[in-house]
């Protein structure tokens, strides 16, 4: 079966884009960025019981140079909101944002003069995780869903932007397709 | 020129959070450094600001129950307890005998899970990594007593203006008797950890000391104000729930330090388990709720069979319930200290005004007493003795 058949043992053929997203996909590496009640379930999803080295993402690093996902677990108010930003802009590429909870993902239940109604405002977001406070079930089931999303990402052409517009339609084509 | 010799270069001011993993949260502390030595100290809060109070103020009584949970989130039904006896007193409610043993059990077991996320946390900063996984695995088992009682794991809202809207499942009592059981052995693993072992007792005895005096004047409450010997509980001072009727001591410290301060705590827990352990043998069936027909939602089959009821459901539902004009004050011991909440009613469904007395933000002005003249690095153990939730500081 192709060139396997051609090399010694131990030896495996892939693509390079398959082994880079599987090596970012299997070390995620967050950063603490604990703000509320979130990031107490946040530490009990990499505490005894739930133990999120199971899925590589375990090493919760202090400084944003060296992780590659936010987690923004809790409300972002107004005064933290350019924090956040500052610290989203010193993490190193490639990195991923996964929003954490009601409050970090729509404002929650504090629809007020304080807090950011989604800090998808701030930062562009992976994945959002829903909760008040997510259980930490569901920060993992989270966590996976952003590693199917590494696992898709291609290296040449990044993905499309999801909010740019499709080509304007010109009568001629119309008129072809008709 | 300036130089290194130059008194512009003598000290030097640093920015400490509000993202750092030491400081609980999102403080920030502007600290001036002579060499590594602290100089000046100073708190800048309000990155977790989140209007709280002026939310309450657009809810009805019912539904601010939800944002106390969110205040303090690592004891949230301490702080459902001192919203709810608040607007209680308000309304001049009979609390039945098993709500009030039911929320004594309920309020020591979550004092014990906010102790070990304080002493986990802590000792993470001082560098015990293994005791931060030791403290969750039991907090798991207590978390499962919220999941079990309410559905939810750390944010329950379990109490109601009025005493509970549901019993506790059958299942409660024999899951916290096993607790009961296994919490002992689990805190003398801690403390074999910790109490003796030399590295502990070199970052915590002598930092961060505090006089009796100092701590009064700065109104401290709670395990910070009873490390310095001071021997004041809300739970015993002001006995609410019945509190009196529980035997229980009040730890104290002597030294005023961070150790002394561990050591008060570890303490308090033993207390809570015998106080669980007390109100466990008294729980007697009965009902939870107050007789009081217009605090609870309907039966949901008569709803369904009855028009009178099905009106009254919407009504409790969409307007909730009234509270006669007045204001009151309602104080209980959470695990940080006095939680005091004030509430201005005008008659209506809507508070006119809530106020939070944070023990948090209160304990945080000794921050700056107890770490000037020590180095940087005991700024770090004296964050985590104080025990403070930015939660509930920012409010």
């Amino acid at each position: 079966m192709g060139i396997e058949e051609l090399v010694p043992d131990g030896i495996l053929t892939t693509t390079v884009e398959k082994m880079v997203n599987w090596a970012r996909r299997s070390s995620l590496w967050p950063a603490t960025f604990g703000l509320a009640c979130c990031a107490i379930e946040m530490m009990a999803t990499s505490a005894a019981r739930y133990d999120l080295a199971r899925f590589g993402a375990e090493v919760f690093r202090a400084s944003p140079r060296q992780a590659d996902l936010m987690i923004v677990a809790g409300r972002v108010s107004k005064k933290m909101a350019p924090v956040l930003k500052r610290i989203y802009d010193q993490m190193p590429e490639p990195k991923w944002v996964i929003s954490m909870g009601a409050c970090a993902s729509c404002g929650g239940i504090f629809n007020n003069y304080a807090i950011v109604q989604g800090v998808d405002t701030v930062v562009p977001v992976d994945v959002y995780v829903p909760g008040c406070p997510p259980r930490p079930e569901a920060l993992i089931y989270g966590i996976m869903k952003l590693q199917e999303k590494i696992d898709r990402q291609r290296l040449k052409q990044p993905d499309p932007l999801p909010d740019s517009e499709p080509p304007p339609v010109t009568p001629e084509a119309s008129s072809a397709s008709a | 020129m300036a130089t290194a010799t130059s008194p512009e270069f003598k000290t030097i001011t640093i920015n400490m959070g509000p993202q750092h993993p030491s400081t609980h949260g999102v403080l920030r502390l502007v600290i001036e450094l002579d060499g590594e030595t602290v100089v000046s100290l100073k708190p800048v809060i309000g990155y977790l600001h989140t209007g709280m109070e002026k939310s309450m103020e657009s809810k009805n009584y019912h539904k601010s129950i939800t944002v106390t949970d969110r205040m303090d989130y690592l004891s949230p039904l301490g702080n459902n307890m001192a919203y709810v006896a608040a607007v209680e007193k308000l309304m001049n409610l009979t609390i039945p005998e098993r709500a009030q043993v039911l929320r004594v059990i309920l309020l020591e077991l979550t004092r014990i899970s906010s102790h070990l996320v304080w002493l986990g946390t802590h000792a993470i900063d001082l560098g015990a990594m293994s005791v931060f996984l030791y403290c969750f695995r039991e907090r798991e088992k207590l978390l499962d007593v919220n999941d079990m009682v309410a559905g939810s794991r750390l944010t329950p809202s379990y109490f109601r203006v009025g005493g509970f809207y549901q019993d506790v499942p059958d299942a409660f009592v024999p899951h916290v008797r096993k607790f009961l059981e296994e919490f002992p052995k689990a805190l003398g693993e801690y403390q074999s950890l910790l109490t003796k072992n030399r590295i502990w007792m070199k970052r915590t005895i002598g930092v961060g000391v505090l006089t009796a005096a100092q701590a009064i004047d700065l109104c401290l409450t709670g395990p910070v104000l009873r490390g310095c010997g001071v021997r004041y509980d809300v739970r015993k001072a002001k006995p609410y729930s019945g509190y009196e009727t529980y035997e229980f001591e009040v730890p104290l410290g002597k030294n005023g330090d961070v150790y002394d301060r561990y050591l008060c705590r570890i303490e308090e827990m033993k207390q809570s388990l015998s106080i669980v352990r007390q109100g466990l043998d008294r729980l007697r069936p009965g009902t939870v709720r107050a007789d009081n027909p217009y605090l609870f939602p309907a039966d949901r089959t008569e709803v369904k069979l009855n028009m009178e009821e099905l009106i009254y459901h919407f009504k409790i539902m969409s307007e909730g319930y009234s509270v006669p004009p007045g204001d009151a004050y309602f104080s209980v011991e959470s695990p940080k200290g006095e939680l005091g909440f004030y509430v201005v009613s005008d008659g209506g469904p809507i508070p006119h005004r809530t106020r939070v007395r944070p023990p948090s933000l209160i304990n945080l002005q000794a921050l700056e007493n107890m770490c000037i003249g020590r180095m940087v690095a005991d700024v770090v153990a004296c964050i985590g003795s104080i025990d403070i939730v930015l939660g509930e500081v920012d409010r």
